[in-house]
């Protein structure tokens, strides 16, 4: 099952931090929620440098969900 | 259209806005503006405090369009690229202090790290000081980032609340055009303009206004920030916005270089001090107010642009503190720090460390 990890409102450098910090903690299947341009694009950078396969949907309320799956 | 914002988020997209935005900076310079200080974000905060009168130092009063240009310019690619989003209600006073105790140690510097590139492409080593300054700052930031530090979340807003800055911005664009500088004058209405020193040199205004204007829209696509550069390295090991910051050094050091304006060397270089430990402290308090308010002075502009109330708090800060750092004896001169520099450095280094430890381990 995919963890779920909700950085709305958090800008840079959190979202990255905290996807990093549970990628760190041995996650292999991540959802990320994201609700601005920036740090999905920092994430989706980060979790594919981690070797993470990486795609995006976008939600209502400009929300992206980031699915990292290694 | 976001597959043309992809392109500037991509790797070589930031080395095309770096190399961009160091040549805008060499052009500026060429077209008026002072020594190194093609745009410097914090100094021209700080003129913008003179010309308003919030300060009254003769030497440093412009208003400076460059600023108009760069949140307008990052407004309008937020409002194509459908970016625009008011934002805010992260610790907004918090945000007001840091971006005070920011351009009070980036004023003992004398720039910020927009200028620090600047510096260090025209060839004044004593921007040396100031980068590993900036370096050794943020990196105490991500120490506290490591602890948990948050501002907190920010919440949506009313879409009107994030227009204010940008109005702000218009208003001031307005205000310049009612009452231009007038040869020989040091007040034309209700605003001040200085006659000689920094303040007075400065580029045409439409160049001014248009270079902001290219700065803002291609910074608002690549995200491009100084402070992220130097923090994304020390933090992830990321060297996405350290490319920009690299290409921006490059190109603005290759047009100095062939154009004859590269200078190496201490003494005398365009407004700046040789004293080196103060060069190094002031950008150290600036580096970790940057860092815990989640952007360069340059990035925030950019973010007021996109609809963020917590950036332009932090820019209101910014012109504050100028001011302040101004009417306090703390800013300093080429002849060295001001009578108050040095409190202005350590007392501001205090705040910044006190605002980390208090925001650790909280919101996130």
């Amino acid at each position: 099952m995919s963890q779920v990890i909700d950085t709305c409102g958090l800008s840079c450098p959190q979202p990255v931090l905290m996807f990093l910090t549970a990628a760190k903690a041995g996650g292999t299947d991540f959802e990320i929620l994201v609700d601005n341009d920036a740090s999905r694009e920092n994430v989706s950078r980060a979790a594919a440098n981690n070797g993470f396969a990486v795609e995006t949907e976008d939600k209502e309320q400009g929300i992206t969900l980031i699915r990292a799956k290694k | 259209m976001k597959s043309i914002g992809n392109f500037f988020a991509s790797t070589t997209g930031i080395i095309v806005v770096g190399l961009l935005l160091g040549c805008i900076a060499v052009f500026l310079q060429l077209s008026g503006n002072p020594g190194n200080m093609g745009v410097c974000v914090v100094c021209f905060n700080r003129d913008i405090a003179g010309g308003l009168g919030l300060h009254r130092a003769a030497v440093v009063q412009y208003l400076r369009p460059e600023i108009m240009g760069m949140v307008l310019g990052a407004l309008a690619a937020a409002l194509c690229f459908g970016e625009f989003k008011a934002r805010g209600g992260s610790s907004p006073i918090t945000r007001f202090v840091l971006g005070v105790v920011a351009a009070m140690g980036a004023l003992v510097f004398l720039g910020c790290p927009w200028r620090v590139i600047l510096r260090l492409a025209g060839g004044d080593g004593n921007a040396l000081f100031g980068f590993a300054g900036l370096v050794v700052g943020i990196g105490v930031g991500t120490l506290f980032f490591r602890r948990g530090f948050s501002l907190g979340r920010s919440t949506a807003q009313a879409k009107a609340s994030g227009w204010v800055m940008p109005l702000i911005m218009l208003g001031l664009v307005a205000l310049y055009l009612l009452y231009p500088p007038v040869a020989g004058q040091e007040q034309s209405g209700v605003l001040f303009y200085s006659l000689k020193g920094p303040g007075a040199a400065h580029a045409p205004f439409l160049l001014s206004l248009g270079g902001g204007l290219l700065v803002g829209f291609l910074a608002q696509r690549s995200r491009f920030c100084t402070m992220g550069a130097v923090r994304d390295v020390l933090l992830f090991r990321q060297w996405h916005l350290a490319l920009g910051f690299a290409a921006m050094l490059a190109s603005a050091f290759a047009l100095n270089f062939f154009l004859g304006n590269f200078h190496a060397g201490f003494e005398a270089q365009p407004i700046a001090h040789t004293q080196s430990l103060w060069n190094f402290m002031g950008m150290v308090t600036a580096g970790l107010a940057f860092a815990l308010a989640g952007g360069c002075p340059g990035r925030q502009l950019f973010m007021a642009g996109e609809g963020d109330n917590d950036a332009a708090v932090f820019v209101l800060g910014l012109i504050v503190g100028a001011a302040l750092a101004h009417n306090f004896g703390m800013a300093s001169s080429g002849a060295g720090i001001g009578a108050h520099g040095d409190v202005a450095a350590l007392g501001g280094l205090v705040i910044c460390l006190i605002i980390g430890f208090c925001n650790c381990k909280r919101g996130a």
